[in-house]
């Protein structure tokens, strides 16, 4: 199956979860869904080698409120079962809006913005001194960057050349219930993270694989952060940018839309 | 209550040239109107909470009484050096207005919850703490706080109570009086009190002022026999005024609320009350 196909498949099953459940970060997942498959289907080593040795590459969602796009990958790689991420946010799941310690892969509970990246950056700095061949991959999102915390690890992370850390920037352009440009603005964003000292790298369209490949191709001396520009609820018509979306999930005939609308015909 | 916290502060808005409101990225439709027509007093600047509350600092340093609406986790602790010595130490007023009260935002997981609120800001001397348990009771509480000089946390809840009662800022209510028992019921546990001790010979106080606690009326209407505290917060928290109450004799206490752990359940509310022994099995 190409990713393609893939990133549709799991965007199906993310929607039915939260459909289910009556609630969940769907324009959210949707927004950073191919970045996230191509990290765990390509980019990643998470080879079961590398799984036993230790050396598997590590994956931070410091926006973890997209963290339910990833139950999806967890079954279909064999970390968990179908079955039990279905219990996607009942009482006693392992399974909720934010993933928490407990999920095969999830070496960080997390739910607080600007927190993940600060620990990305230490178990980067981590992996240098031992000489580890893994590198770290961290999603931010924009309106994570908000926070303070981001600029102050991202400070740490260019005095110590951290180049086996890779942070993507999913830019959806929005964040909790507002634009990121009716707030503080947040650009220009590039010319900032390059004065942090990271190597910067945009993808004018983060939902397109061959462009966010380019964009992990090649090792930097440096922390690299990829601004990927993105929609938020991308692939449905109404939860595109639309900030009365965030954190809710379709129900009823706006549901079975949105399945048609994503590849489903159901 | 939310609505009833969006009309209050709306109408402090357009009513008190003095005031400013800062959103951290919730409300927003909600507030459209304030932050279209007083964009210079009323503003969704984004999240960062810690940063905003020193900005609101800055401005009560300027005259303006500032008012900041969020998380609760993220104004309590993320910017809980601010509220220290941003406010509190500067002696300045302000107000932070949080929702997501305990496990209010069940799905969102324990990043999220925050039955902690009470017993952090009680650490600030100075600070006030109100927990209305009613839409009206939040309006008469916020008008009597929003500019009385202190820094003031406010604690919504999606949970309140069916009938609003007559409270004042700093006095508890006395809902009934009785001889075998004190019950304590605090903000949002006062239906399920009711509802427990209904027919009970019990004196029961109703708080919806945390900080300062009113002592007086406890002791008035102590009758001697156990103290039953139920808070929607950890369990106990109050535990120390109640001692502190009574300096000269000894008391016996049972404390129910939220489970002192690490809460790593999602869940409804309802599901999470239960397992902290605070009502009747959910399934």
């Amino acid at each position: 199956m190409n990713l393609n196909d893939k990133v549709k498949q799991l965007k199906l099953e993310c929607l039915e979860l939260c459909v289910h459940a009556g609630v969940g970060h769907v324009t959210s997942a949707f927004s950073c869904a191919e970045i996230v498959t191509l990290l765990y289907y390509e980019i990643m080593n998470i080879s079961k080698e590398a799984r036993v040795s230790g050396d598997y590459d590590r994956f931070i969602m410091s926006k973890n409120h997209g963290s339910v796009i990833t139950y999806p990958i967890l079954a279909d790689l064999g970390y968990v079962s179908y079955d039990e991420i279905r219990t996607f946010l009942d009482n006693g799941s392992r399974f909720g809006i934010h993933s928490k310690l407990g999920i095969p892969s999830v070496d960080f509970a997390g739910g607080a913005l600007g927190i993940g990246i600060g620990v990305a950056c230490g178990m980067a700095y981590a992996a240098k001194q031992d000489n580890k061949p893994y590198k770290i991959f961290c999603l931010v999102g924009d309106g994570e960057c908000y926070e303070g915390s981001v600029w102050e690890a991202a400070m740490f992370a260019a005095q110590n050349n951290l180049n086996n850390l890779i942070i993507i920037i999913d830019r959806n352009k929005m964040a909790i219930t507002d634009y990121t440009e009716n707030m503080v603005a947040l650009e220009p964003l590039m010319d900032k993270w390059k004065a942090f000292g990271f190597e910067v790298r945009e993808v004018v369209d983060g939902h397109d694989f061959s462009q966010l490949r380019q964009a992990f191709a090649n090792d930097s001396s440096k922390p690299i952060c990829i601004i990927a520009n993105t929609i938020k609820g991308h692939g449905v018509d109404f939860l595109e940018n639309n900030l009365l979306m965030h954190g809710c999930a379709p129900t009823g005939e706006k549901a079975e839309l949105a399945l048609r609308q994503i590849g489903g015909d159901k | 209550m939310r609505r009833a916290m969006i009309k209050s502060v709306s109408d402090m808005i357009r009513d008190e040239g003095d005031t400013s409101l800062f959103l951290v990225d919730i409300g927003v439709w909600a507030f459209r109107d304030i932050l279209r027509d007083y964009p210079d007093r009323a503003m969704n600047i984004g999240i960062f909470e810690d940063g905003m509350v020193s900005l609101a600092a800055g401005m009560a340093l300027g005259g303006i009484i500032p008012t900041v609406y969020g998380i609760s986790p993220f104004i309590v602790e993320r910017a809980l050096e601010q509220l220290k010595l941003d406010f509190a130490y500067q002696k300045l007023q302000g107000n932070f207005i949080t929702t997501g009260a305990s496990y209010d935002f069940s799905t969102l997981g324990y990043s999220h919850y925050c039955p902690e609120d009470l017993g952090v800001i009680s650490m600030i001397p100075g600070f006030e703490f109100i927990a209305p348990g009613t839409a009206s009771e939040f309006s008469r509480l916020f008008e009597q706080t929003h500019r009385d000089g202190h820094p003031t946390y406010c604690r919504l809840s999606d949970h309140v109570n069916k009938a609003g009662r007559e409270v004042g800022f700093g006095k508890a209510a006395v809902v009934q009086t009785g001889s075998r028992a004190t019950v304590i019921a605090v903000s949002t546990m006062l239906d399920m009190v009711l509802e427990a001790y209904a027919g009970e010979d019990v004196s029961i106080l109703y708080y919806t002022t945390l900080m300062p606690f009113d002592r007086k009326t406890l002791r008035e209407h102590y009758n001697g026999g156990r103290i039953f505290l139920y808070e929607p917060h950890y369990e106990g928290t109050l535990a120390h005024e109640i001692y502190k109450t009574f300096p000269d004799r000894p008391v016996q206490l049972s404390c129910v609320g939220v489970k002192r752990e690490i809460l790593r359940n999602y869940g409804s509310k309802e599901q999470n009350d239960a397992y902290s022994g605070m009502l009747p099995e959910v399934n």
